[in-house]
C-alpha cells in the first residue's frame, strides 16, 4: 500500500528532461514578449490572473503582518499561526538568518519608496551575465523546490539592502503619478494612495482598463474572518465591488458583447456630489458554429435539496445558462422526488419566460424514490433529438442517484448505450454532506460529460458555460475605458479604485496596449464621484487666472468610451455613449456597489467620505441588500460589522 | 549579483522592465516548470506546449506580480491553473485522461522494465481524477508539503490531506484489481 504510494512518488519524479528545441524556442518567445510588452509603454497591468482564493498561508501571512502593528485581539489564534508568527516577525528584528516563509514579506517592505521605471543602467551591466546561455540551468526538477528557495531566503536581507539603493535614487517625480506615469508595477502601486480629485479642465479624460479580478476580496474577508484588519495595500475598491453580482441589462444578441449602463445618483457619503456608476454586462456567447442543443434538466427534488445552497442556486444557475442558448436549442425538465415528472415538456431556449415559470414551480419536498427520472429524462430527450443535433441530461442532485436503477452496473450500462445512441450525462452536485463524488464521476464519464461541483453561482457560471461552450471563453479582449468629463457639467471628479489599472490617455487607441478581458456573463463596475462647477463639493478653488468657463452648451456630464477586441484580433471595436444626468434610476445594485466602495475607502482612509463611517455603510448595504439569493451581501454586511469592531 | 538575487526580486525587477532579470527568472525555473507540466499532463508534448504558454503568457502576468506568495508558489499557481485551462479546453474529463493514454503509447518502443514502471504510473494517475492529479503532481511530483500545495492550489490543507488519502485508496483498489496484494 505505501509501497504503491512510493512507487507513484518516484515514478513522478523521473520527469523526462526538456527537449532543447523546445525550451529554446519557450524561451525566445517570452523574451520577444517581454520586450514587446515593455515597449507598448507598459500600459496597465492585464487582468489575465485568475481570480485567486486566498490560501491558508496567504491568509495567514496577512494576519501576521497586520499582528506587527495591531494588538493581539481575542486568543483564537492557533498554536500553528503563533509558531509562524514568530518565524515572520524575526526578520524583520533583523535576524539575518530566518527561514523560507518570511522572504515575501520582507521584499514588500522594500517596496516603499515607489520606483520609477528607469532600471536601464542596472539592466546593462548585468545582462552579459543573464543572457539565457549563461544563466545557470535550474536544478533537476525532481529536487524539492523548498530546500533551495530556503537557500536564497537566507540571502534575502542583504539582497535587499544592495538592490535597493540605486531605485531610490530615481524614486519620487510628477505631482500625480497615478494617471500621468506609467504603471512601474503593481506592488508598489497596490499601496500607493487612492485616486486624487481631478480638475476637469486641466485633465478632462480619465483612462483605465478593465478589471474582473477578485482577489483582493478574498483576502479581505480571510483577514476579517480572522480578526484582523487587512492591510491597506490588499484593498483594491475595484475588485471589491465586481465581486459581486449586478443584474445590469444583458447585452443584446447580435450586438457587441457586453453592454454599458450608466447610473447618476447622489453620493452617499457627500450630499454636493454626485456617483456615476458605469456598469458593463458582458454577454453570454454561444458558439457560433455548435450544433444545437437538446437540454434535459433531471432535477432531484427531494427534501434534503430544500437548502439555499441547493435547490435555489440550482434553480440561479440554470437561469444563468439560459441567455447562452441558441433559439434552436430546446430544454425539458423531469423532475425526480416523491414521483418522477415532466416539469417541462420540450420547450425552444428562445421561450425563456416559459423555462424560467417552470423552475420557479419546481419544490423540494419528499423522499427521493425517483424510479424512472432517468429513464424519463432519456424518453424526453429522444422526442428533442434530430439528426445533427446534441443531446445532453443535466442530472443535478446532492447525492441522491436514486434514479430508477438501483444496480449501479446497470446504471452505467444503461447511460452508455444512451451516450452511444446520441445523448450525453451531465452531472451536476450541490451543497454538501451528501455528495458522492465518486458516483457522480463515473456517471459522468460513462455519459461523455462533466461532473461539477457547484458551491456559489460563480462556479455555476463557469461551469454551465463550459458545458454548452466546450470552453470558457473570454468574450472581449483588451478592454479599456475612457471617460471624457464635460467642464461645463463636471469640475472634478475622481475615479474610485482603479488605481493598478490606469492607463495613458493615448493607449486607449492603441491597440498594442494590453487591457484586462471580460469573460462570459461577467460584470465590471466602474464608480466615479463627480462635482459640478461651484458646488459646494469641489476640493480645489478656482483659479484667480483661470480659464473663462466653459459655455453651457449641452446637458451631457461627460462621453463614455469603450474599446475592445473580439478575442483573438488584433483590431479594436468602439462603442460610445454619453453620460446624462438623468440616466439610469439609483438601483439596488448602484447604491450596493456604492456601499462596497465606501467600504474599501473605510479601510484605506477614507480621505473623502467626511463624516460617513461604518454605520452609514452598513446602512446603506442593508437597504440595497435586495434578493442575495446566495448571501454574497450579506456577508459583506456582516464583514463591514467586523471591519467596525475592530476598529474601535 | 543577478546569479544570487532571490527570484522575488527578478520577478520585481523584471515586472518594472529589467531584461536580463526576466531572462534569468525563466533561465532558472524552465526545467522545473517543464517537470510540473509533464506531471500535469502526463504528456511529453503537451508539457512542452503547456510550458511555451506559459513562458509566452509570463512577461504580462508578472505585471500582476504582487509580491504575496513566494515565486516559486506563484509559478506554480499559474501552472496549474494553465493546465486546467488546457483540460476545460479538452472540454471533459474523459477526454483529459487521454494524455496519460498517449504518453503510454508513445513510450512503447522503450525497453521493456522502464515501460512496464511508465505503464503502471500512466495506469495509476488516470485512474485519478484530474484534482487528484494536480495534487499529486504538487506533493509527491514536485515534494511539496501538503500546505504549500494547499496554497498553490487555493484550497484548504484538510481538503489536500484529504485528497491524499483518496489517492491512497485508489491506489489500492488497483493494487486490488490488478491481483497484487
Amino acid at each position: 500500500m505505501t509501497d504503491d504510494f512510493d512507487r507513484l512518488a518516484s515514478a513522478l519524479k523521473a520527469a523526462p528532461p526538456p527537449e532543447p528545441g523546445a525550451k529554446e524556442a519557450a524561451l525566445r518567445l517570452a523574451m520577444e514578449n517581454y520586450d514587446r510588452l515593455q515597449a507598448s509603454a507598459a500600459g496597465a497591468r492585464p487582468s489575465l490572473d485568475p481570480p485567486q482564493k486566498a490560501g491558508f498561508l496567504t491568509g495567514v501571512l496577512a494576519m501576521l503582518k497586520s499582528l506587527a502593528t495591531r494588538p493581539i485581539l481575542a486568543a483564537t489564534t492557533s498554536a500553528a499561526a503563533l509558531g509562524l508568527g514568530l518565524v515572520v516577525i524575526l526578520p524583520q528584528m533583523q535576524a539575518p538568518t530566518g527561514p523560507a516563509l518570511p522572504a515575501a514579506p520582507e521584499p514588500a517592505l522594500m517596496a516603499e519608496p515607489e520606483p520609477v521605471p528607469a532600471p536601464p543602467a542596472r539592466a546593462k551591466a548585468a545582462a552579459p551575465e543573464a543572457a539565457p546561455e549563461a544563466a545557470p540551468m535550474s536544478e533537476p526538477a525532481s529536487e524539492a523546490p523548498m530546500a533551495d528557495a530556503a537557500g536564497i531566503a537566507a540571502e534575502a536581507p542583504e539582497a535587499v539592502v544592495g538592490m535597493a539603493a540605486p531605485e531610490t535614487v530615481v524614486g519620487m517625480v510628477a505631482p500625480e503619478p497615478a494617471i500621468l506615469l506609467p504603471e512601474p508595477n503593481t506592488e508598489a502601486f497596490a499601496s500607493a494612495d487612492p485616486n486624487p480629485v481631478k480638475i476637469t479642465a486641466e485633465q478632462p479624460v480619465s483612462t483605465f482598463s478593465a478589471d474582473v479580478d477578485t482577489a483582493s476580496w478574498s483576502i479581505l474577508r480571510s483577514s476579517l474572518n480572522a480578526g484582523q484588519l487587512p492591510p491597506a495595500e490588499a484593498v483594491r475598491i475595484e475588485e471589491m465591488v465586481n465581486y459581486f453580482p449586478y443584474a445590469y441589462p444583458a447585452p443584446e444578441p447580435g450586438a457587441a458583447p457586453f453592454r454599458p449602463s450608466v447610473t447618476v445618483m447622489p453620493t452617499p457619503w457627500n450630499a454636493d456630489t454626485r456617483l456615476v456608476v458605469i456598469g458593463l454586462q458582458g454577454a453570454m456567447p454561444a458558439v457560433a458554429d455548435r450544433p444545437p442543443l437538446n437540454l434535459v434538466f433531471l432535477i432531484d427534488t427531494s427534501g434534503s435539496m430544500d437548502e439555499p445552497s441547493k435547490l435555489p442556486l440550482l434553480k440561479q444557475s440554470l437561469r444563468l445558462m439560459l441567455p447562452g442558448l441558441h433559439p434552436e436549442d430546446q430544454v425539458a425538465i423531469v423532475a425526480y422526488a416523491g414521483s418522477a415528472g415532466t416539469v417541462l415538456p420540450p420547450t425552444p431556449a428562445s421561450d425563456r419566460a416559459t423555462i424560467s415559470e417552470a423552475l420557479d414551480r419546481l419544490s423540494a419536498g419528499g423522499a427521493t424514490a425517483g424510479a424512472e427520472g432517468l429513464a424519463l429524462a432519456y424518453q424526453e430527450a429522444a422526442k428533442m433529438a434530430a439528426p445533427g443535433e446534441v443531446s445532453r441530461v443535466i442530472l443535478a442532485t446532492d447525492g441522491d442517484f436514486n434514479v430508477g436503477l438501483s444496480d449501479p452496473e446497470a446504471l452505467k450500462d444503461f447511460i452508455a448505450r444512451e451516450r452511444d445512441s446520441g445523448t450525453y450525462l451531465s452531472v451536476l452536485g450541490f451543497g454538501r454532506g451528501n455528495l458522492d463524488d465518486a458516483t457522480m464521476q463515473a456517471l459522468a464519464q460513462t455519459g461523455n460529460g462533466t461532473a461539477a461541483y457547484i458551491d456559489t453561482a460563480n462556479e455555476a457560471r463557469k461551469v454551465l458555460v463550459d458545458q454548452l461552450t466546450g470552453a470558457l471563453f473570454p468574450i472581449a479582449d483588451d478592454v479599456k475605458f475612457q471617460v471624457e468629463w464635460n467642464p461645463a457639467q463636471v469640475a472634478e471628479y475622481r475615479l474610485i479604485g482603479y488605481e493598478t489599472r490606469a492607463l495613458n490617455r493615448e493607449d486607449f487607441n492603441n491597440d498594442k496596449v494590453d487591457a484586462g478581458e471580460i469573460g462570459a456573463g461577467l460584470q465590471v463596475t466602474a464608480l466615479y464621484e463627480i462635482a459640478a462647477p461651484g458646488s459646494p463639493g469641489l476640493k480645489n478653488d478656482p483659479l484667480r487666472y483661470g480659464t473663462e468657463p466653459v459655455p453651457m452648451t449641452t446637458d451631457e456630464l461627460g462621453f463614455l468610451r469603450l474599446r475592445w477586441k473580439a478575442p483573438g484580433e488584433a483590431e479594436s471595436q468602439l462603442i460610445e455613449q454619453p453620460i446624462l444626468p438623468s440616466d439610469g434610476a439609483p438601483s439596488e445594485d448602484a447604491r450596493f456597489a456604492a456601499a462596497v466602495a465606501g467600504m474599501g475607502q473605510l479601510l484605506t482612509g477614507g480621505t473623502y467620505l467626511g463624516n460617513w463611517g461604518w454605520d452609514q455603510a452598513i446602512a446603506l448595504a442593508e437597504g440595497s441588500k435586495g434578493d442575495d439569493p446566495w448571501g454574497y451581501r450579506a456577508e459583506a454586511i456582516g464583514l463591514m460589522r467586523m471591519a467596525q469592531a475592530l476598529e474601535r | 549579483m543577478l546569479m544570487d538575487t532571490p527570484d522575488e526580486m527578478l520577478a520585481r525587477a523584471a515586472a518594472q522592465g529589467d531584461r536580463a532579470a526576466f531572462a534569468t527568472l525563466l533561465a532558472r525555473h524552465y526545467d522545473r516548470l517543464h517537470g510540473l507540466c509533464w506531471r500535469l499532463t502526463g504528456s511529453r508534448t503537451e508539457a512542452e506546449d503547456l510550458t511555451q504558454d506559459i513562458c509566452a503568457a509570463l512577461p504580462s502576468k508578472l505585471q500582476g506580480w504582487r509580491g504575496e506568495a513566494r515565486f516559486t508558489t506563484w509559478l506554480y499557481r499559474i501552472a496549474v491553473n494553465a493546465a486546467h485551462d488546457l483540460r476545460r479546453r479538452q472540454a471533459t474529463r474523459a477526454k483529459a485522461a487521454l494524455g496519460w493514454g498517449d504518453w503510454e503509447l508513445a513510450r512503447q518502443d522503450e525497453i521493456a522494465v522502464e515501460r512496464e514502471a511508465q505503464d503502471w504510473l500512466a495506469t495509476a494517475m488516470s485512474s485519478l481524477s484530474p484534482d487528484l492529479r494536480d495534487t499529486v503532481a504538487l506533493t509527491l511530483g514536485e515534494g511539496l508539503t501538503q500546505g504549500e500545495a494547499a496554497e498553490i492550489l487555493g484550497l484548504s490543507e484538510g481538503t489536500v490531506a484529504w485528497r491524499m488519502s483518496e489517492v491512497k485508496k485508489r491506489l489500492k483498489a488497483m493494487a486490488k484489481a490488478e491481483g497484487m496484494t
